[in-house]
């Protein structure tokens, strides 16, 4: 097989918006929060089938124990975080407004673990099978399943293996820390999918503003020892957002551009975020499913801003309050980054597979901006990483003009919320935009 | 602890920050852009400059916030949007035009041209440009008088400066050096002459990206282009006349030009045909302005015709590896 070559420098992508980083938290290692008093667990933690739960009221449970599983592909099974009592199965709201049954622990507090047999990783078919079995889903955000992502249908060809690490949202830090703290974890997971796979080339995009989490890479993949064929590199990108996005992703480290409605697979690339594969290094070790998750827990009304380590289910609540609670009155809660995140209206929701950041703001940050006319200044346009016409794409949405929307193709909007960052007139942009890609779904199905 | 649910957060569509860029941002580093050109047109005019422009700024200020109050619509005065066009209305005006003239000039602009059609954003025209021609159509002799301040009306009907001629002229011999043409010292609208000026605000918007420099440089390009085409003098063709300063600052006009920078190309490049076409064959006064107000009519068409491909449609897609 011809060897594919690396790029020396990303390829330029179009758009990009300089954001404060505000990646406070980047230099504090992170804490292990102690289990919480009960937990909820979601039976929606991925992109797919809602898991049924599989445990009864009153049930003893330990972490790491089978809570909810479904015979549908696309889904990952979901694990207790902790040891305890079933105390309830009811229903939660998620951040995205869907309501669905969940399964609330109390805890023992003796955070007894199940019995964990490292698993048999052999060949490709059980490898997808502990996958599965683990519970991994994408940790950047997305939550698609890993088993379903890296079961590559035999008709497609993928020769190179990209390692998100970018994190291109402001204050968040998971993924750094990641790195920091366990690059050779990191590391060892991209062997393990690259020999699975046979995929020769991998690149690991990370933003230049990480230099020591590049400098940490760098050493151990450009190191002949560990990378005897030199198959993997360091690529380092431009501190743009939105850089991490999948396909502003496989476009700075490739050159290729993934068509609308199409899959990095299509272009013969497989995108995995840092933790993701660092998950799947320790799985195979310590057959312990994914019942953890690093979050950075930051914003101007959190007391001590830092990234914990907490069992998947615990509330909001709890782990504001493990990291001091609110230095002022919280007046938006955000379910993620500041761009794409989620505003929540209660913060009792329990932290999910998916949570990468739990950022708590007061008044000054909270208060929302009066849109103004709009002034025809094009920026929305320029910063536009899709190519697309916000601004005439919002003026049909809010007029409700389903054929304009399509001939200026809403449905290629991967809703970075550039457009409404760079606006001068503070227009809802994305929201209008948003409204518009719900209606052409409703009349499509 | 407290829980904090519905009543007390804010619940928004994401982003949940924005840029520090406003309106009034965009607007007060245009008027900060024009100051150059202000000192330098003060310094060749004299002090009535000052008076034209202060009287201009104030008179659409003023007018924009009786529109408003009759509309009934927010204060936009706030925007800053209303000296912008007042600035550039004197701008474009002779030193020795009357104020009277000068007012309704402005009335043009900000009631026709701009509220009318519902205010910032939503004008088809320049407002600036479209008081500016309907004074050029109305009152003919007083928007050409090009004599100097004070001095008698009816010494200098001819000047030497492109626009202000009938018909495309040999240049005048003696009367001028290219120096004077970049530094301004020769008649015409008190902003226009001095390309030096002109230059300085045009960096400083580069520098601060309030314009991208796409309309301008096609603008000025293609004039020189087609003036070579048609055997004219090239920098007299680009020196003279209001064609820089027309293309600077009124060309790139938020609400009368193409979003896209396609469009913008396409836009510059039409400007700058129909200059050289009028300034050559037509018989009007001024070139620069009758081209910016008919594209101004051709943006919606151009924006139409001139959107952007979606990213990964594109069949030319570069070098990948």
């Amino acid at each position: 097989m011809k060897k594919l070559a690396f790029p020396k420098k990303p390829f330029k992508t179009r758009g990009g918006i300089h954001i404060p980083h505000n990646k406070n938290t980047a230099l504090e290692q992170s804490v292990v929060m102690p289990p919480p008093q009960s937990v909820n667990i979601p039976m929606l933690q991925h992109i797919g089938a809602p898991c049924i739960p599989t445990v009864e009221v009153g049930q003893r449970v330990l972490a790491g124990q089978v809570v909810g599983d479904t015979s549908a592909f696309v889904s990952a099974p979901i694990h207790s975080s902790i040891s305890g009592i079933v105390k309830e199965i009811g229903d939660v709201v998620l951040p995205s407004g869907v309501s669905v049954p969940s399964v609330v622990i109390q805890s023992d507090g003796l955070m007894e673990q199940i019995e964990c047999n490292p698993p048999d990783v052999g060949t490709m078919e059980k490898f997808l099978e502990a996958v599965r079995a683990s519970g991994l889903v994408g940790l950047g955000g997305a939550g698609f399943p890993a088993h379903v992502k890296l079961r590559i249908p035999p008709d497609r060809e993928i020769d190179t293996l990209l390692i998100n690490g970018a994190e291109c949202e402001p204050y968040i830090t998971s993924d750094n820390r990641e790195i920091l703290e366990n690059s050779w974890s990191v590391m060892s997971g991209i062997y393990a999918i690259k020999e699975l796979l046979g995929i020769r080339r991998v690149i690991i995009g990370v933003e230049s503003n990480k230099p020591t989490a590049i400098k940490l890479l760098q050493s151990i993949a450009d190191n002949e020892q560990h990378d005897p064929l030199d198959e993997i590199r360091v690529l380092t990108l431009k501190s743009d957002y939105p850089q991490g996005a999948e396909k502003m992703l496989v476009q700075a480290c490739t050159g290729r551009r993934i068509p609308p409605g199409k899959l990095p697979s299509d272009v013969g690339c497989l995108v995995m975020n840092v933790t993701s594969v660092a998950f799947l290094a320790q799985y195979p070790k310590t057959g312990l499913p994914l019942i953890y998750k690093r979050i950075t827990v930051d914003g101007s009304a959190i007391k001590n801003p830092q990234n914990v380590i907490v069992p998947i289910g615990t509330a909001i609540t709890d782990v504001i309050e493990f990291c001091g609670g609110y230095s002022i009155p919280p007046r938006k809660l955000l379910f993620g980054g500041p761009m794409m995140g989620i505003a929540l209206s209660d913060d009792s929701i329990p932290i999910l597979k998916q949570t990468n950041a739990i950022l708590a703001f007061g008044e000054k940050e909270a208060k929302l901006l009066e849109p103004k006319p709009c002034i025809r200044c094009g920026r929305c346009i320029d910063n536009c990483p899709m190519s697309l016409m916000p601004v005439i794409l919002a003026a049909a949405a809010d007029k409700k003009e389903k054929e304009r929307m399509k001939k200026y193709d809403l449905i290629s909007c991967i809703e970075c919320g550039s457009c409404s960052y760079v606006c001068p007139t503070n227009r809802h942009l994305l929201q209008s935009l948003r409204l518009g890609k719900q209606l052409l779904k409703q009349t499509k199905n | 602890m407290i829980k904090y649910m519905t009543e007390k957060l804010f619940v928004s569509s994401s982003p949940h920050f924005r840029g520090k860029d406003s309106t009034a941002r965009i607007m007060s580093d245009v008027l900060i852009a024009l100051v150059p050109v202000i000192i330098a047109s003060t310094i060749i005019f004299g002090f009535r400059v000052l008076l034209i422009v202060s009287f201009c700024v104030s008179s659409c200020v003023f007018l924009e916030f009786i529109c408003r109050r009759i509309m009934k619509r927010y204060m936009s005065i706030g925007d800053l949007s209303a000296p912008v066009t007042g600035a550039l209305l004197a701008l474009s005006l002779p030193v020795n035009i009357s104020l009277f003239l000068a007012f309704f000039g402005c009335v043009v602009a900000i009631v026709v041209a701009k509220q009318f059609f519902g205010g910032i954003g939503q004008n088809f025209i320049n407002p600036a440009i479209a008081g500016r021609v309907a004074m050029v159509v109305s009152f003919p002799t007083h928007m050409t008088d090009w004599s100097w301040a004070g001095e008698t009306v009816d010494a200098v009907t001819t000047g030497t400066v492109v626009d202000a001629v009938t018909t495309a002229t040999p240049l005048a011999g003696g009367e001028w050096t290219y120096l004077d043409l970049f530094l301004g010292f020769v008649r015409g609208s008190i902003g226009e002459t001095c390309a030096a000026a002109i230059l300085i605000g045009f960096m400083y918007l580069l520098v601060r990206r309030v314009i991208k420099p796409i309309i301008p440089l096609y603008f000025v390009g293609t004039v020189a282009v087609f003036a070579f085409l048609f055997g004219e003098n090239i920098p007299f063709h680009i020196l003279s006349g209001g064609l820089l300063f027309v293309a600077v600052f009124m060309a790139t006009d938020y609400s009368t030009s193409p979003l896209s920078s396609k469009g913008k190309v396409f836009f510059g490049i039409g400007c700058g045909i129909i200059t050289v076409i009028i300034r050559v064959f037509g018989a009007l006064p001024e070139g620069v302005s009758f081209a910016i107000l008919l594209m101004n009519i051709l943006t919606p068409h151009i924006d139409r015709l001139t959107v952007p491909k979606t990213f990964g449609t594109k069949r030319r897609t570069g070098k990948k590896i």
